[in-house]
């Protein structure tokens, strides 16, 4: 079928318009890039767009991968993801299971329990009186375990779960298996793909959390790497600390160099997730949609 | 004599049929419910524990008595909060921020998805769609870093604005422009994500529907109008109500990250009131007070929201 002109011109708006919002999409990381491999000294100078890097230093870069204090925010927040995401897996999957059986009697009751807790919750003072009435003030346990589950994963999770043939299970039970070498034999291994995407879900969340740390933590040893970079980025503390703690330089270079060693944890901070992402595009889209389906 | 032979078990009242038939559940199930109890365990400790605690709302709670050794003092905290001078300004603040956004930000990504949807090209659509979800998986500090050192007086958005001839200035020290970066970097970062499910909702349309109509002459724009944008009103409409139901609720961690005291007056929302005020000057019941009154307030216009959209058209959320 040939098109006709208005069909045209609406094609080039519409390749424009969409080609100009990846452009802004994308420019601001763009920016950040090149200005953490950049010469400090022209970035200072330098006005407008940054279209390309000036030059190729990677002196902040150096100097962020030797600062002892970002370095253990960096382990700070491995702990947290690898840690909070097992627990977080554990947990939405010992839910989801028993949300996904059939005959039982309580199953009910648990569902609205959960439910409730989706509308309505006790708030930012009463959870912060609890958290620290169990004692986890300056403990990373408190970045882990009050958000070990979020209910809509568990529901997305049951959805998944609920999907798996019945047969699978019947015949499993018929060999004497119980709920447990059910659950972590059939149904799990068989999930693998949605497991995955919660993975992918819960590390990301724990990766970019910072105001669980920021209201519990007051160790600056326990402050994982986002808490750490809030002062950087917004409380113009440490950069020129950074600096100095690691080179030495005169007055002048301390400012510059602060500057680019922002951009460079900002893409240390981010490119993990970045390269991941992609990836498992299809499986979190997927996930949407099971989600959006639960009615 | 004529006697009743009753077969089996003899209940007496449907209480002691309900034990017998929960004692075989248990004897079934109990493998599930010892699974099941962490997950309760915590949904009970995390989540009912501070319900309970909302109480502290209407004593003056003291953390050596506890919650119950701190003296009633009924609507003290919720009557401060309305009388005191920041009810208005919270109250308005979340409004218009919540308002903006929905009118901005809720058409964008059907927008997006409709617009792109329209591609035919297989790679590009693919490219652009992967690039616009990147945002939504930055952190609120990385964005929030982003957009404070591109508005800096020699930042970046600086630069352009002198580029046409502006002055510059300390964009987020003046509160003429915080709703507007607000907004526009929320849309930047949720665009993509967002438009996720308005795609899933499109690829569902039957195709038939395009093919029929095609036939009866209809061009692209009046394919979507009456064909792709019907489809997927009821998603429309059910993002709408939730969209609505959380018309309160402007969540606080980016307005803490960019928000300082030259810009409190248009910056601060409820939850950033509850947190400066009842967490950083330790108000304890004041700050469960507000928080409370945000919850219920948030519940009510959900339930408002659906029944309105109950009434208006067939799709609501329960």
């Amino acid at each position: 079928m040939k098109k006709s002109i208005p069909e045209i011109i609406f094609d080039i708006f519409n390749y424009s318009i969409l080609l100009f919002w990846a452009v802004i999409t994308i420019y601001p990381i763009l920016y950040v890039l090149f200005s953490s491999i950049s010469d400090a000294g022209r970035l200072m100078s330098h006005r407008g767009l940054l279209l390309y890097p000036l030059g190729v230093h990677l002196d902040a870069y150096k100097i962020v991968f030797q600062n002892p204090m970002i370095l253990r925010g960096y382990m700070n927040t491995a702990i947290i993801v690898f840690g909070g995401t097992a627990l977080n897996l554990f947990m939405t999957s010992l839910g989801a299971y028993f949300l996904s059986r059939k005959d039982v009697l309580w199953k009910n009751v648990v569902m609205v329990m959960i439910v409730i807790t989706m509308y309505f919750g006790g708030g930012l003072i009463p959870h912060y009186l609890v958290v620290t009435g169990l004692g986890m003030r300056n403990s990373l346990l408190a970045l882990i375990i009050p958000g070990a589950i979020s209910a809509y994963s568990m529901i997305v999770m049951r959805t998944s779960f609920q999907s798996i043939p019945a047969s699978m299970e019947e015949s499993a039970l018929l060999d004497g298996a119980n709920n447990f070498s059910i659950l972590f034999r059939i149904v799990l291994p068989l999930s693998k793909a949605m497991l995955a995407v919660m993975a992918l879900w819960y590390g990301v969340g724990h990766w970019n959390s910072w105001f669980g740390a920021a209201i519990y933590l007051t160790k600056r040893e326990l402050y994982p790497i986002q808490l750490i970079m809030r002062e950087i980025l917004m409380q113009n503390v440490d950069s020129q600390e950074i600096y100095k703690m690691t080179a030495g330089g005169g007055q002048d270079d301390d400012a510059q160099i602060a500057e680019t060693i922002k951009y460079a944890m900002i893409i240390i901070a981010t490119a993990p997730i970045l390269c991941a992402y992609p990836y498992l595009q299809k499986h979190f889209v997927k996930g949407v949609m099971i989600g959006s389906l639960k009615g | 004599m004529s006697r009743t032979v009753v077969p089996g078990i003899v209940h007496k009242n449907s209480l002691s049929a309900f034990v017998n038939k929960a004692g075989k559940d248990f004897k079934k199930n109990w493998v599930l419910y010892l699974m099941i109890l962490p997950v309760v365990a915590y949904y009970i400790i995390f989540h009912y524990w501070p319900m309970y605690g909302i109480q502290i709302g209407f004593k003056d709670f003291n953390i050596a008595k506890g919650y119950m050794g701190s003296p009633w003092v009924g609507l003290k905290y919720f009557q401060q909060f309305f009388e005191s001078f920041y009810f208005g300004r919270v109250l308005r603040n979340t409004l218009m921020i919540s308002i903006y956004e929905l009118i901005f930000g809720f058409p964008a990504p059907i927008l997006f998805a409709l617009l792109l949807n329209e591609v035919k090209n297989r790679r590009f659509k693919k490219y652009v769609q992967t690039i616009s979800y990147m945002p939504h998986f930055i952190s609120a500090v990385v964005i929030c870093g982003i957009i404070l050192n591109f508005c800096v007086s020699d930042g970046l958005i600086n630069d352009v604005i002198a580029l046409f001839g502006g002055e510059r200035s300390s964009l987020l020290q003046d509160m003429k422009n915080f709703r507007t970066i607000f907004i526009a970097s929320g849309i930047w970062q949720n665009l993509g994500f967002n438009s996720i499910i308005y795609f899933s909702a499109i690829s569902t349309v039957d195709q038939e529907l395009y093919q029929a109509a095609i036939m009866d002459g209809a061009n692209r724009f009046r394919q979507v109008w009456h064909i792709t944008l019907p489809s997927i009103k009821p998603t429309i409409v059910i993002l709408l109500i939730l969209s609505i139901g959380s018309l309160l609720s402007v969540g606080f961690e980016k307005i803490i990250l960019l928000y300082n005291p030259a810009t409190y007056e248009v910056a601060d929302v409820i939850s950033s009131h509850v947190y400066r005020m009842g967490l950083q000057k330790l108000n304890w019941s004041y700050g469960a007070a507000v928080g409370l009154f945000n919850s219920v307030a948030n519940l009510i216009l959900l339930i408002l929201a659906n029944r309105i959209s109950r009434k208006v058209s067939e799709v609501s959320l329960w």
